[in-house]
């Protein structure tokens, strides 16, 4: 057969077929999964209320009510007082949001840290590679908490982009080595090598050849970091590690309400069961995404 | 495609591309060559356990290229070829030896260290074409993209341009240039090996290394991008270097053929001469390994060499090579292939045949590559 009767062969498709992008199909495949619908409805609810709930609350962020301490939950304070008289639901809300974009916020610089790592290190191997590991099990074997005991003297009163940062520098080393493992093996990749012959920089390979092939593996991870983030950030704030009052999470909440759950359940359960719900619509759209975008996991869960 | 160059063929006298004792040799990791001292003499069957404590891919290789030809590189996996090639891509830091190369303006680069400002035109001069064309476009990037990096790279070009000279190419290498912005995954095999040209021959080359071009296509398809190399050729200029271990592709397409065993060409001539009448011992072994596809043909087939008609030796009788090709770290003394050729005497084992020329053209490394008379193909 001839290049031409394989010309005229493609002739008959003279209409282009509709070009599905490989983000529309996958969109479409992602909401066709129940979990990831019922996690993304659950986080929609979530957010419209952490930010819009406050703007329907009668009650200021710092205002209190010197007539109701420890109130129960009433018509007035929907989900009670506190010990100061400050409104329970109002707070709880304003922790939300805090969680939600420290959750995101640190999920993505956790994942932009690990690619970073784990691209140079698997790209250059060599001394690149054990410099930047060793740094990496440094990070990993170092008492996380114990770190941030000597860290808080310096951290505390800073704003919560601090925190994000701090959060990060704990979460991202896992992601780097799995990131370098990926990078080891696309950068034996003919297409990989053909940018190499024609002189592309090593910085541009990593980035326009390497790195999008790991997109999908990447996207997952910031969306499992989401929850890891939101987890860690109330332990830290927990134990008094994390951000300051008077500026509340739903960890400084549930640190604060804990120590009275039993005689006062409001200022305890409500934070908490938002948190709960919150890591596990994450993890929902998490692991759908993850079936998804990896056909190897695909149908097995 | 023959051309005149076929005729010459042994020596071009201003070729191309002269690549002279390139030695391409990889030093073991520390482990294994650790290993391979404390247990110096494992049986034969611990096979892929090197011995050496270096692997020796290219061993002293001497080819030269006219202007114009193809020349096709044979052998079985292992035995250097794609290391060659990548040698002559000038992306082996381990390489010895020169490869030289003669640029548009007649100015001489060596490849294997070459000026810093040379490496911009070696590496628009010179391209490679990749073996699967499922692996070699990056999924992430548009046609644009993929056949415009090196037009970008190389060249500098931008803009509207750049998208001019693409659909150009594209449609060159008979792909509809309206598909500039869709995703490889919209494209067959063939089509995508298609595309892989087109990047190779964006930005003008003379010289194109073909690695295994054709190996992982379908049949159907293969004949058609073979087809598309030779016009290609015609139309551009182009001179090949054809790796393959595809005989009847080498065949089809290649004036000369230089046949590699264990880092070093153990022969290299014309094509049609070393197909009718092979100089060395392995070169026969491959050729009588490949499949005839008419069962008459094998059965009509007049029997013995030409000088010992009478003799009834079936001429198609096909030589099994015994073992795997020997540990490229510790490879055998003498003549590499003396292991398993059913020829070998014990001068093989103790002396090492130089490449000479056996006929005009023609060079073997065999000792005895005048008194045998071996079997070519049908």
């Amino acid at each position: 057969m001839s290049i031409a009767t394989e010309r005229e062969a493609q002739a008959p498709d003279d209409i282009p077929p509709a070009i599905t992008g490989r983000w529309s199909s996958l969109a479409k495949e992602v909401l066709g999964t129940p979990r990831v619908v019922v996690g993304l409805v659950i986080i929609g609810a979530l957010v419209l209320m952490a930010w819009i709930g406050p703007l329907f609350s009668p009650w200021e962020f710092d205002e209190r009510d010197f007539f109701a301490f420890r109130s129960p939950p009433s018509a007035e304070h929907w989900f009670g007082t506190n010990t100061t008289g400050r409104d329970v639901f109002h707070m709880t809300m304003v922790g939300l949001q805090r969680s939600i974009v420290i959750g995101l916020c640190a999920a993505v610089a956790t994942t932009v840290v690990a690619a970073i790592v784990g691209a140079f290190a698997g790209y250059y191997l060599g001394p690149t590679d054990r410099v930047l590991m060793w740094i990496t099990d440094l990070f990993l074997v170092l008492p996380q908490f114990l770190i941030l005991a000597i860290l808080y003297p310096v951290l505390r009163g800073s704003e919560w982009p601090v925190f994000v940062i701090l959060l990060a520098g704990l979460m991202w080393m896992v992601t780097a080595k799995m990131v370098r493992g990926m990078t080891i093996s696309l950068k034996e990749r003919e297409y990989v090598l053909a940018a190499r012959y024609m002189g592309v920089s090593s910085g541009r390979i990593i980035l326009r050849h390497i790195l999008p092939n790991m997109s999908s593996l990447l996207i997952v991870d910031i969306t499992i970091n989401v929850s890891g983030a939101i987890i860690l950030e109330t332990a830290l704030s927990y134990f008094g590690f994390g951000v300051q009052p008077p500026d509340v999470t739903l960890g400084s909440l549930i640190a604060e309400g804990s120590r009275q759950a039993l005689a006062f359940p409001w200022t305890f359960w409500f934070c908490t069961g938002l948190l709960i719900l919150l890591v596990l619509a994450v993890n929902l759209v998490g692991d759908g995404l993850r079936d998804a975008l990896d056909p190897h996991s695909r149908r097995r869960s | 495609m023959p051309t005149d160059a076929a005729d010459t063929a042994a020596a071009p006298a201003n070729p191309l591309l002269e690549v002279s004792d390139l030695r391409v040799h990889f030093r073991l990791p520390r482990a294994a060559r650790r290993r391979a001292r404390r247990a110096p003499d494992l049986p034969e069957e611990a096979a892929g356990i090197p011995r050496g404590d270096t692997v020796k891919a290219v061993d002293g290789v001497d080819l030269r290229i006219a202007h114009g030809e193809t020349l096709g590189l044979v052998g079985e996996s292992g035995c250097g070829k794609t290391t060659l090639g990548s040698a002559v891509m000038g992306v082996r830091p381990e390489a010895r030896g020169h490869v030289r190369y003669r640029t548009a303006q007649g100015r001489v680069i060596d490849a294997a260290a070459p000026a810093p400002e040379d490496v911009a035109v070696y590496r628009r001069e010179v391209r490679m074409v990749f073996q699967d064309p499922y692996a070699s476009l990056n999924p992430r990037m548009t046609l644009l993209q993929i056949v415009g990096e090196p037009l970008r790279v190389l060249l500098g070009v931008t803009g509207s341009e750049l998208e001019d000279r693409v659909a150009a190419i594209l449609a060159r290498v008979g792909l509809r240039p309206d598909h500039l912005r869709r995703y490889p995954h919209a494209f067959s095999g063939g089509e995508r090996q298609r595309v892989g040209i087109a990047r190779a021959l964006v930005p003008g080359p003379r010289l194109v290394v073909a690695d295994e071009a054709v190996s992982a296509l379908d049949v159907s398809v293969r004949s058609q991008i073979l087809n598309l190399l030779q016009d290609l050729q015609a139309e551009m200029g182009l001179t090949y270097l054809f790796v393959s271990h595809d005989l009847s592709v080498v065949e089809h397409v290649c004036d000369r053929v230089a046949v590699m065993y264990l880092g070093r060409v153990v022969e290299l001539s014309p094509t049609a001469a070393l197909f009718a009448r092979p100089l060395h011992p392995y070169t026969e072994a491959l050729i009588s390994a490949v499949p005839v596809p008419d069962p008459r043909l094998r059965r009509r087939r007049p029997v013995g060499p030409p000088e010992a008609a009478g003799a009834r030796r079936d001429r198609r009788e096909r030589i099994r090579l015994r073992g795997d090709l020997p540990d490229p770290s510790a490879p055998p003394p003498g003549c590499p292939f003396h292991t398993r050729c059913r020829h070998a005497t014990d001068r093989c084992a103790a002396e090492v045949p130089p490449l000479r020329e056996i006929a005009p053209g023609r060079l073997a490394a065999c000792h005895y590559a005048e008194e045998l008379s071996l079997a070519g193909a049908p």
